[in-house]
């Protein structure tokens, strides 16, 4: 069921089993028939850990969406809530449970608490007067959950705005207890490095939780033999830029979440023979893309120019392998024929799909809209005219474009100039308001506290210096055979991965200056690991490193670093864990304040 | 050796041996007359009350606690009412029963715990128990006694009688009170204490006169080994013909724990491992494990420490539970020690030993409180399973706040620290701990009890010295507490996010008015913070809306709400052309979007005669291949075709292209000499324009060969 989980470095099925497992002991703890009222934000992750089977199965009957008023009826005997600690759930939760009390009801209620119970949240439906009505209040630790073989996302989607914009280190806590998590059931991770304010935070109250478990020794043989945590906001850029990776595009024009992604149906009507097409499908076509699927595991990290001849090559392997059938002569061989079947038909299918998806992308990736964006994007990040107000956006701003595409390009070119011109920011701004509507005065007052939109202070704009010195851009970026991981944006090494890519060799001494032009501190810290846990390392044996974005990374980042880990001389696996999977639109929008007026 | 046997006395097929335990330390100057007395089992405390009866408030009973050696650990004077009957409890808590039928509970050190009370009939029947004759009688047991016994004790008789109609008669010098045990009983005096038991079997087969048990036997060849004599290897080579030295070596080992004379034991251990030695796969736990328990068993034994524990009593206690006997009787040392030497995880032992030393240590009067952190977070150091702030809170509950401080200071759970820390009201510091935590949710808890616990002033005062809680309060208050918010803002002088909450609370507003006053302090707030800009928007924003009202009452335009270019695009489909021009005069709209907004709007009205006239107006700041674009988009090639000649010579050969004009897109391609222009009109073209096609192909030839 989660088979792909396991086909990693790192067996990430472990996380998982753990996870169901204490998910059952709390289930178990409320006996007899149950309902889940689930606060709605949780269902996607919920549905990585457990499908409803496991929950049937420990007799959960009926599920509800949270929301207030009263109760549905179910005739069960525990009433569950799972939600996150959060004071404006606890008022809704008070109010059905205020509401349940009237009707005389027999049932239990219990509440569930991800990923951590709060005192706050428990103080707030004490003053609800509704504490007590709850038999079992409880938390599910639940911070890092697993997406893929190699990935694992808290789909903590305020992180960022919470760390930069609100001074609230909350996700930092999550973060820090989910490696704790992590370390215990991995083994202690001894090397631990990091780079910006809030990796500091993280790796400090790491190492000050480990002093609370002082004489508790982890005594399994670590499995990551490196952390790595890196601020967001020490590579503002990335996100900005398109991702030109396939799944990196399925992302930015369709958006994956929790591991699924709805399509527009009319690429994928089923042609049945003798059936006009004619019942065109009006739901939209939802698939499940991890690393399960063989054929998207192959071409999800290439850059989408070379997705076609991936798919071309594929289709004729099917058809060959389908041809083999006159080849079949003997029972046996007939018989190893129909068996290999079920296998082929699923490769077939999966071939159509993505085939599909390709045809979607394309048709947008050659529109001369998209093209018209990517040259832009590409002159601001080799430093072309970064300083000027561009004639692009204002066409686009004067198209009414939509605001997040025209505020990711504004932010962009701000941060590829370090800054822009009083001037010229003024205009963006007085454009944007004025095209858009005042309200968005608070929305780019937050881009200006995040940093990813900021006037000039210093005459010095180091990003030339930093884009040398790293490599940053690659003019001759090989997109069907890459060489680098420039090819995930065609041209653009992605800042983050390059620091990671340089952290393993030949180690960040190399770039010290480059490293002190990055905003917050990077750092080394070493965990002890009880004798006997060294791990002796055969010859050729890969090391592994577990990335940590903290604010968000994006697919092509993912792609990238998937990249490093298959080169052959990198000696270096990676494993990638992140507060949110986020693209540059996602991204914007969590950092956006749109008040809506009352007034009509 | 041959002594071994000499205290034995047959009773039936058994035998019953008295071997002392102690001299007592004590010196009772009475002896045990007129004295309640109770001792603990299991080599427990013993506890006196001298005169138990005697009322004069004058003259108080006094009541004694002593170690079952005799050492004394208590001693006070008795002021309750009287004691009938004393008693321990099984964690070694004395038990004083009142004739009024209370009962008062004191630790082993005399300090008061508690008092219940129970129903006087129950007292009555203890109480005629204890005055039937023999004025004692106590069973005699062990596991599995071949002849189990009760022993009666007179003034001057202690008399064993088993099933068997045998028994022994041992004289009493003074009086003496017994205690069953496990597998004997004491029998104390107050001179001597001593412990009376059936003899083991194994101990019986080993040092039975001429045993042949195989472990007699090896206890034999080893002292013949001993003596270097030959004998050494007939007894040997006899054990072994009856296959028996396994067996020889096992006796050997648990008779040694049966002997409380620490020689025996030796001779005992020395010739279980000498057998040893001939054996090939010879498991050696049970000899290492009762090497090791006997080692302990002996130094608790000591008289300064005095639990005269047998193995079998110390086995079925169990270590956990020695070892708390040890701490409860305050030998932290030696607990200490035996926990390393038996390498029983710290959690289960050291740490264990440690929480209690430190709890006992801060009650300590008389050192001072830096003496006493310094001394216990020297011992305790980090060891697991000893919590700072449990030792913190015996501290302050000791009345000694100062000390709960300096030792919360080294625990390392902040979640720990807090909670202890308000109960102490040091508000400030259990916010800084809490901060310190990263635990946003411990923080929180803090500021929701700082906020009820302090006046307003004081709060946010406090909350300004910790940003990390201000922000989190902050984060409380966007949620639950919009006003308190702005209070915050307003303290803290912070004008720009104050503006900003002016913003958004406009938006909130239904009627205009209000909603423009809101923006007002906002400019206001912005104007204080410097944002020149911000300020100035907003300004144009309340101009905007007061722009809309007006329009909106004049000619129902239903712009309000809008943006400024939704507004002019409304204005210009309602062809307000001259509101048009204000707004966009006023609001100093960039030319390249106006033309852009005007363009776009009469080509959708197809008002070309108005468009012609304005795209002479002046020179267009967006070009004129946007004119000929917008034409085409309303299928209107004459109109498009107007604006050709405007166009730039960079976009004529797009302009062309876009009217449909391949020729007149060639001649440009052509007269530009650019291959990729050229190639673009290529492509348009199909195979019936040959003529056109061939000149292109030349013309991208000669370009190219330049």
């Amino acid at each position: 069921m989660a088979a792909h989980l396991s086909y990693g470095r790192v067996n990430l099925n472990i996380l998982r089993e753990a996870a169901r497992k204490e998910l059952r002991e709390f289930l178990d703890k409320c006996a007899g028939s149950k309902a889940i009222v689930w606060d709605e934000y949780l269902t996607g992750p919920f549905g990585l850990i457990a499908q409803y089977s496991l929950l049937k199965e420990h007799e959960v009957e009926k599920m509800f969406t949270l929301k207030t008023g009263r109760l549905p009826s179910a005739d069960v005997k525990n009433i569950i809530f799972f939600v996150r600690p959060r004071l404006e759930l606890m008022d809704i939760i008070a109010e059905n449970v205020f509401n349940e009390d009237k009707l005389h009801s027999t049932r239990d209620f219990h509440i569930l608490f991800v990923p951590r119970r709060s005192m706050l949240c428990e103080q707030r439906l004490k003053e609800q007067g509704v504490l007590g009505s709850f038999i079992n209040i409880d938390e599910y630790i639940l911070d890092l959950i697993p997406y893929d073989g190699d990935l694992l996302s808290m789909e903590y989607e305020s992180a960022f705005r919470e760390c930069y914009l609100e001074n609230d280190q909350t996700s930092l806590y999550h973060t820090a207890k989910g490696l704790m998590t992590l370390q215990a059931l991995y083994g202690t991770i001894p090397q631990i490095y990091g780079k910006g304010e809030c990796a500091r935070h993280v790796a400090n109250m790491m190492l000050r939780m480990k002093r609370e478990f002082a004489g508790i020794q982890n005594q399994i043989l670590p499995v990551f033999d490196t952390l790595l945590l890196l601020d967001r906001n020490v590579d503002l850029l990335t996100p900005l830029a398109t991702q030109l990776t396939y799944e990196g595009l399925i992302d930015e024009i369709y958006g994956i979440t929790n591991g699924y992604v709805k399509l527009p149906p009319e690429k994928f009507a089923q042609k049945k023979q003798g059936e006009a097409s004619k019942d065109l499908p009006t739901e939209p076509k939802k698939l499940q893309l991890n690393s399960a699927e063989e054929l998207y595991a192959e071409i999800r990290d290439k850059n989408f120019n070379a997705v076609g001849a991936a798919l071309s090559k594929k289709a004729k392997i099917i058809s060959a392998a389908f041809e083999e059938r006159h080849n079949a002569k003997t029972v046996g061989e007939i018989k190893q024929f129909v068996s290999q079947l079920p296998h082929m038909q699923a490769a077939r299918s999966s071939l159509a799909n993505h085939t599909s998806i390709a045809e979607l992308i394309k048709d947008i990736t050659t529109s001369e809209a998209f093209f018209d964006n990517l040259t832009v994007e590409q002159e601001f990040m080799t430093g072309v005219d970064t300083d000027k107000v561009n004639t692009y956006i204002e066409d686009r701003i004067a198209q009414k474009d939509p605001l997040i595409k025209i505020l990711r390009l504004v932010c962009m070119q701000s941060v590829c100039n370090n800054g822009l011109k009083q001037k010229v920011l003024d205009h963006y701004k007085r454009e944007i308001l004025q095209t858009y509507g005042y309200e968005y005065i608070l929305t780019l007052n937050n881009l200006e506290k995040g940093g990813l939109l900021k006037p000039q202070t210093s005459s010095r704009n180091n990003n030339p210096t930093i884009r040398k010195t790293l490599k940053l851009w690659m003019e001759d970026a090989n997109e069907q055979n890459p060489n680098d991981i420039s090819y995930v944006y065609s041209g653009y090494a992605p800042l983050s991965i390059r620091l990671t890519q340089l952290l393993a060799r030949p180690g960040w001494r190399s770039i010290e200056e480059v490293l002190k032009m990055l905003p917050g501190p990077h750092f080394e810290e070493r965990q002890q690991l009880p004798a006997g846990l060294h791990k002796k390392r055969q010859q050729g044996e890969n090391r592994t490193t577990l990335v940590f974005f903290l604010g968000g990374v994006t697919y092509a980042e993912i792609a990238a670093l998937r990249f490093l880990s298959q080169m052959e001389d990198s000696g270096m696996e990676y494993v990638i864990a992140t507060t949110k999977l986020i693209n540059g639109a996602s991204w914007i929008k969590s950092l956006m304040d749109t008040p809506e007026a009352q007034m009509h | 050796m041959a002594l071994i046997t000499a205290n034995w006395n047959p009773m039936g097929e058994a035998f019953y041996r008295k071997t002392e335990l102690y001299e007592m330390s004590w010196n009772l100057r009475d002896g045990l007359k007129d004295c309640l007395m109770a001792a603990a089992p299991y080599g427990g405390p013993i506890a006196l009350l001298r005169e138990p009866l005697r009322r004069s408030p004058s003259c108080r009973p006094q009541l004694e606690i002593y170690s079952a050696s005799g050492v004394a650990i208590a001693s006070f004077p008795w002021k309750s009412g009287p004691v009938i009957q004393l008693g321990w409890t099984v964690s070694d808590e004395l038990l004083c029963i009142q004739e009024d039928g209370s009962v008062l509970i004191y630790d082993l050190f005399g300090s008061f715990k508690r008092h219940f009370s129970m129903g006087q009939s129950k007292l009555s029947e203890v109480d005629t128990k204890v005055r039937m004759p023999p004025k004692q009688m106590v069973w005699c047991r062990r596991p599995k006694s071949q002849q189990p016994s009760v022993v009666m004790v007179w003034d001057h008789l202690l008399l064993v009688a088993g099933v068997c109609n045998d028994i022994i008669q041992f004289p009493l010098d003074s009086r003496c009170v017994c205690v069953g045990e496990l597998d004997g009983v004491r029998i104390i005096s107050s001179i001597n204490q001593e412990l009376l038991q059936e003899v083991p079997v194994v101990c019986q087969d080993i040092f039975k006169i001429a045993s042949m048990a195989p472990g007699a036997l090896l206890l034999e060849a080893h002292r013949e080994y001993e003596k270097s004599s030959q004998k050494a290897d007939e007894y040997l080579r006899e054990i072994k013909e009856q296959g028996m030295l396994a067996e020889a070596v096992r006796q050997c080992v648990e008779a040694a724990g049966h002997e409380y004379d620490s020689n025996t034991q030796k001779s005992l251990l020395r010739a279980a491992s000498f057998g040893k030695c001939f054996l090939t796969d010879f498991s050696p736990e049970h000899f290492v494990a009762t090497c090791r328990e006997l080692r302990v068993l002996n130094a608790v034994r000591e008289c300064s420490v005095g639990l005269p524990l047998t193995h079998t009593q110390f086995k079925q206690m169990t270590l956990q539970v020695l070892i708390d006997r040890l701490v409860y009787r305050q030998f932290y040392q030696l607990a200490i020690e035996i926990c390393r030497y038996l390498k029983i995880p710290d959690f289960q032992g050291v740490s264990r030993v440690l929480k209690h030393w430190a709890a006992c240590k801060v009650q300590q009067k008389e050192l001072s409180d830096e003496a006493i952190a310094r001394a216990v977070c020297l011992k305790v150091g980090d060891s697991l399973g000893v919590s700072y702030s449990h030792i913190a809170a015996k501290a302050f509950e000791c009345g000694r706040t100062e000390l709960a401080i300096k030792l919360l200071d080294s625990e390392a759970r902040s979640g720990e620290q807090v909670p202890l820390l308000l109960k102490m009201k040091r508000s400030q510091l259990a916010l800084s701990k809490a901060v310190e935590s990263g635990d946003t949710d411990l923080v929180y808890m803090v500021v929701t009890h700082l906020k009820n616990e302090m006046n307003r002033g004081d709060f946010f005062m406090t909350l300004r010295n910790q940003p990390v809680a201000l922000s989190l309060y902050r984060q409380f208050c966007k949620l639950q507490e919009q006003e308190t918010l702005r209070d915050l803002y307003n303290q803290d002088d912070d004008h720009q996010e104050l503006a900003n909450y002016y913003v958004a609370t406009s938006y909130r507003e239904k009627r205009l008015d209000s909603r423009l006053s809101h923006l007002q302090s906002a400019v206001d707030e912005y104007n204080k913070a410097k944002n020149e800009f911000a300020s100035k928007a907003t300004e144009d924003e309340m101009r905007l809306l007061r722009f809309q009202k007006k329009l909106d009452d004049e000619k129902g335009a239903g712009l309000m709400g809008l943006s400024l270019q939704a507004t002019m695009e409304t204005l210009l489909m309602l062809g307000l052309y001259k509101q048009t021009d204000q707004l966009y005069r006023d609001f100093k709209v960039p030319d390249k979007r106006y033309w852009w907004l005007k363009l776009k709007s009469l080509a959708e009205k197809e008002e070309w005669e108005e468009l012609e006239k304005f795209s002479k107006s002046k020179k267009s700041p967006i070009g004129y291949l946007a004119f000929v674009e917008v034409c085409i988009k309303k299928n209107n090639k004459y109109e498009a075709k107007k604006y050709i000649s405007r166009v730039t010579p960079e976009q004529k050969v797009k302009a062309h292209l876009a009217v449909g004009d391949l020729e007149g897109a060639a001649d440009a391609a052509i007269e530009r000499r650019n291959e990729a222009e050229i190639s673009a009109v290529l492509a348009r073209c199909s195979a019936s324009d040959r003529l056109l096609t061939d000149r292109l192909n030349r013309a991208k030839l000669s370009t190219a060969k330049k």
